[in-house]
């Protein structure tokens, strides 16, 4: 497989680079976020299997540095642009985990009151527009977002989250080729998880890495550890300072993996169990919190008080989301056009 | 008031709304290259010396990045007039406008709008099957769409500026054979369509059709090119004392229903003219409704007239018995008077 040949075995701390060291508190903010949004995945699909909840689930369990990292990165007047996998962005951009639970429950306080639903989770007041589950069709509109900043002579950012298979959807194309002439400021992070559903990447792409398309369109690119959050964090910077100062779009492949299948039905048999394993061991938050432990001035009791948090913070978002009422049915009819 | 051509109109309108509102750009294909058309038919010719490629926006050949990009830039607050060469190009972004803009509002319940426009010419012009379709009901199919067709100068910029100004993503479908474009970009057998049109900020509210011609033997319901067809065919008629009453309904989506069902209490009698194929056009939608809400104040079935359902032909002569004419009109009000 690919995978042993992306140098993703070398220690976490060995890739930092010139990079200025970053406060224990967004360290913190970090490792907590990473664990937030898995033990939100993993709650999420205890009440899925026990039919608590409706819809179909796109779990993000794997891959929670990239979302962290580029979060970390990026400012609330930043845009963010997601897909079907969206649960990590939104807690990342901070989507309140109450706002995206009760909206997984289809109840009325939802981030979007029960009219969009897991795969479309988002929240203008935190610059995250509903996420889009037509796969590649959120590219073009991430680019509209940065084209708005260059127009309006505002610094913000636009940062446009996609898979491996959406870089074989026409919109992807167009949409990078009109970001990369008018220089745009837009984050192209694709989440390279091996598979576009049960497809896996060498049997949709001639290439060995997303990141050699940035070429073609002129613009940097590169395949880094999209299971490193640090590093996702560096090379987001470095995009982020880029795009700021009107020099255009960055492509950013992440490699990283999906440990569920593709949503709740996949038995995941087209991959095998000493491939799970292999990335398993490269877990994003056993790492994260081992660089921690090792390399940075934090304790075990620190990160354990996170973990505490974060499960009283789940623990509410699911109590608020039962106790929220169901959408007045005739709430069926609003919210279609604007008056 | 100056007399202008509908081309002539909506670039005043644009000119007018991007100097109104910072905010209002246009992007496309060809639109502000310097030396070049202005547009598929001219309609923003001089707008880039006029304004500046950034707000003349001149785009690769890219459609669904127009339409997607157009909904990206209107969420962060701009004001889009993004503009396709043809009407079926629109097929190309027919994920970008069906899936996205016109959903986006109500996914987020109801916490942002994208209010974008998207201009199209449609109707048959000896360019064959693939630069010829009236696509006007595959948008009005679509909740959370707007759909306006425009067919004289005076609506086209009034239409246009009601257009910029709505919060909701807006199509303006708009007739190659009404443009009136000028020079190179003429269009044979084009209608010379000048009219009327104040010099001053004006508005035409979307929502709300127009009666052309009035009478009281039988309405006709006729949009764009069909609309000065269904005219002609009821100058005929008036020559064998049949008076049809002509509705333009300048907005498809949403349709002026009252202003139809009134049309018929007078009249009893309803024919629809539509470009479209026959099959599942908006002509199909309006004699539904009426069917519906009229049924008792008709006096014969709703009889439709409508290019066949096949693609749209080449040869003049095929053209000719694709698109709905006269004749045909007045056999179908002949068929129910």
């Amino acid at each position: 497989m690919k995978e042993k040949e992306m140098n993703l075995t070398q220690d976490q701390a060995q890739t930092e680079s010139a990079y200025p060291s970053l406060p224990k508190e967004k360290l913190l903010w970090m490792y907590r976020t990473m664990v937030l949004i898995r033990r939100f995945e993993e709650t999420a699909n205890d009440l899925y299997m026990q039919g608590r909840i409706p819809s179909t689930l796109h779990l993000y369990i794997g891959q929670e540095a990239v979302a962290v990292g580029i979060s970390a990165a990026i400012r609330r007047e930043d845009y963010v642009m997601s897909t079907h996998r969206p649960h990590g962005h939104a807690l990342a951009k901070g989507v309140s985990a109450k706002a995206i639970m009760a909206e997984l429950f289809g109840k009325a306080s939802g981030a979007c009151k029960g009219k969009g639903g897991s795969m479309h989770v988002g929240d203008i007041a935190v610059n995250m527009p509903p996420a889009i589950a037509i796969v590649g069709g959120n590219v073009p509109i991430a680019a509209g977002l940065a084209l708005a900043a260059k127009m309006q002579r505002k610094d913000f950012v636009s940062v446009c989250y996609f898979g491996d298979g959406a870089a074989n959807e026409g919109d992807w194309h167009e949409a990078v080729n009109c970001a990369a002439i008018w220089n745009l400021p837009l984050l192209l992070v694709c989440e390279n998880n091996l598979y576009a559903a049960s497809t896996p990447f060498n049997k949709a792409f001639k290439i060995d890495y997303v990141a050699q398309r940035s070429e073609a369109y002129g613009i940097p690119g590169t395949s880094i550890d999209g299971n490193d959050v640090m590093e996702v964090f560096r090379t987001a910077y470095e995009a982020v300072a880029r795009a700021r100062r009107g020099d255009g779009p960055t492509l950013i492949e992440c490699l990283t993996y999906r440990q569920c299948g593709h949503s709740r039905s996949d038995p995941r048999t087209y991959r095998s169990k000493e491939e799970e394993e292999f990335w398993k061991a490269k877990d994003p938050i056993l790492r994260f919190k081992n660089y921690l432990l090792t390399k940075k001035d934090i304790d075990e009791k620190e990160l354990s008080a996170l973990d505490v948090s974060v499960e009283e913070e789940i623990k509410e978002a699911v109590e608020f989301a039962e106790a929220s009422p169901e959408p007045d049915p005739a709430e069926v009819y609003t919210d279609v056009l604007k008056e | 008031m100056a007399k202008m051509t509908i081309a002539e109109a909506l670039r005043q309108a644009i000119r007018e709304e991007m100097q109104r509102d910072e905010r209002v750009f246009c992007l496309g294909e060809d639109i502000g290259i310097p030396g070049g058309f202005g547009g598929a038919f001219t309609v923003t010719l001089g707008l880039s010396e006029e304004f500046g490629h950034e707000r003349i926006l001149d785009t690769p050949i890219s459609e669904a990045a127009i339409a997607g990009i157009a909904i990206g830039a209107a969420i962060a607050g701009m004001r889009p007039i993004a503009d396709v060469q043809y009407g079926d190009f629109l097929f190309n972004m027919m994920d970008q406008l069906a899936n996205e803009a016109a959903k986006l509002r109500y996914m987020s319940g109801g916490t942002l709008s994208v209010p974008l426009v998207m201009r199209a010419p449609v109707g048959a012009t000896a360019r064959g099957a693939q630069h010829a379709q009236s696509l006007e009901a595959f948008f009005t199919h679509v909740p959370g769409l707007k759909v306006v067709c425009p067919a004289t100068a005076y609506d086209a910029k009034g239409l246009l500026k009601s257009a910029v100004r709505d919060d909701n993503p807006v199509l303006v479908f708009e007739h190659k054979l009404l443009y009136g474009s000028k020079g190179a970009r003429t269009e044979k057998g084009t209608l010379s369509i000048v009219g009327d049109v104040p010099e001053d900020d004006y508005t035409v509210p979307i929502g709300k059709g127009v009666i052309r011609r009035e009478g009281k033997d039988v309405t006709i319901v006729a949009n764009l090119l069909m609309l000065y067809r269904a005219l002609s065919a009821a100058e005929t008629l008036a020559q064998q004392g049949i008076e049809a009453e002509v509705i333009d309904p300048r907005t498809l989506l949403p349709l002026d229903e009252e202003l139809i069902f009134n049309s018929i209490k007078k009249t009893g009698r309803l024919v629809i003219v539509e470009e479209d194929n026959l099959t599942n056009g908006w002509g199909a939608e309006v004699a539904a409704r009426m069917a519906d809400k009229a049924f008792f104040w008709l006096d014969a079935p709703i009889k439709r007239v409508a290019a066949p359902d096949v693609p749209p032909p080449f040869a003049p002569v095929l053209e000719r018995n694709y698109v709905p004419n006269e004749e045909k009109i007045i056999q179908a009000v002949l068929s129910i008077v």
